[in-house]
């Protein structure tokens, strides 16, 4: 009975629909710079989720180099996007994103 | 077997992504973001990415999150979110935005016209196509450093920008006397907290 039911590549892309979403709200929805930077992550990790299934079901390799790509460039967001939160508290204290609305520095 | 690891996992992520947008505090999302990269790093593991799974938890919930963590106790957090809406209606019109956005991928995933992968070219991740191919890492390596070594240069010259502007934006802007006032205010959050 649990053999016979088989998970295909389907199930990964709707968990992946799924986390993208829930990671777009995040973004759309949240105030604090830092949460939503999180919801970004998830959205980066859903993507390469359905990159990781792709891989999986046509059977290529290159799905996965792909993420590893999409890990990199994550990694160098991250480091210049909370370097822009840190610059900007300096600056000014408030910490959510309707406290930026001028572009005067 | 693996439905059940997959439904346990998939559940445990989407828990996670739920928590990140919800909780209250920050470092709670820090670590309900963590549940999910460590759920999505299992799901990995299961379609034969055992490189990714690895690098999934060393640099994400090892290096991208301390980092968040580290960001959030430097600044503090203990003031609360406001809740009033510049915006009027902004979070419904989030979540039914957010609807719609998974309607539309969820609908596209039954379409393989819509993705346009049908069959692959490259190197199998299982199975052989003529001559022993190796193991998860060795596959990669092949693929990495023949197909995308042009992308792969050019992801370490993206790093060192990233690292260069991060620096420039962590000691102040260019100029001198900005960058006297900005120790001030450094020396001011110090004390302040």
């Amino acid at each position: 009975m649990i053999e016979a039911f088989q998970i295909t590549d389907t199930y990964y892309l709707v968990l992946a629909a799924a986390l993208f979403s829930i990671g777009a709200v995040g973004v759309l929805v949240r105030r604090n710079v830092l949460v939503m930077f999180m919801s970004i992550e998830l959205m980066l990790n859903a993507v390469n989720l359905t990159f990781v299934a792709f891989a999986k079901s046509l059977n290529d390799t290159s799905g996965q180099v792909i993420v590893f790509f999409t890990l990199a460039v994550a990694a160098a967001e991250v480091a210049v996007g909370l370097a822009i939160i840190v610059a900007i508290f300096r600056r000014r204290r408030g910490m959510t994103a309707d406290d930026l609305r001028v572009l005067r520095g | 077997m693996t439905a059940v690891l997959f439904f346990i996992f998939a559940a445990s992520s989407l828990a996670g992504a739920g928590g990140v947008v919800l909780a209250r505090n920050p470092v709670h999302s820090a670590l309900f973001l963590v549940q999910t990269l460590l759920s999505v790093a299992v799901l990995f593991l299961m379609q034969d990415a055992e490189l990714l799974a690895a690098v999934q938890v060393i640099v994400y919930a090892g290096a991208i999150v301390i980092l968040f963590l580290f960001v959030i106790m430097l600044i503090g957090v203990d003031r609360r979110e406001v809740l009033t809406e510049n915006l009027r209606f902004q979070r419904p019109i989030a979540v039914a935005l957010g609807a719609l956005v998974l309607a539309q991928i969820i609908f596209l995933t039954g379409h393989t016209w819509a993705t346009g992968a049908t069959t692959s070219s490259g190197v199998p991740v299982n199975g052989s196509s003529g001559g022993d191919l190796g193991n998860n890492i060795q596959r990669v390596a092949r693929v990495l450093f023949t197909d995308f070594l042009w992308p792969f240069e050019l992801t370490a010259l993206l790093l060192v920008v990233a690292v260069v502007g991060s620096v420039v934006l962590a000691r102040g802007s260019g100029n001198p006397a900005a960058t006297d006032s900005d120790a001030g205010a450094g020396a001011e959050v110090e004390t302040q907290s």
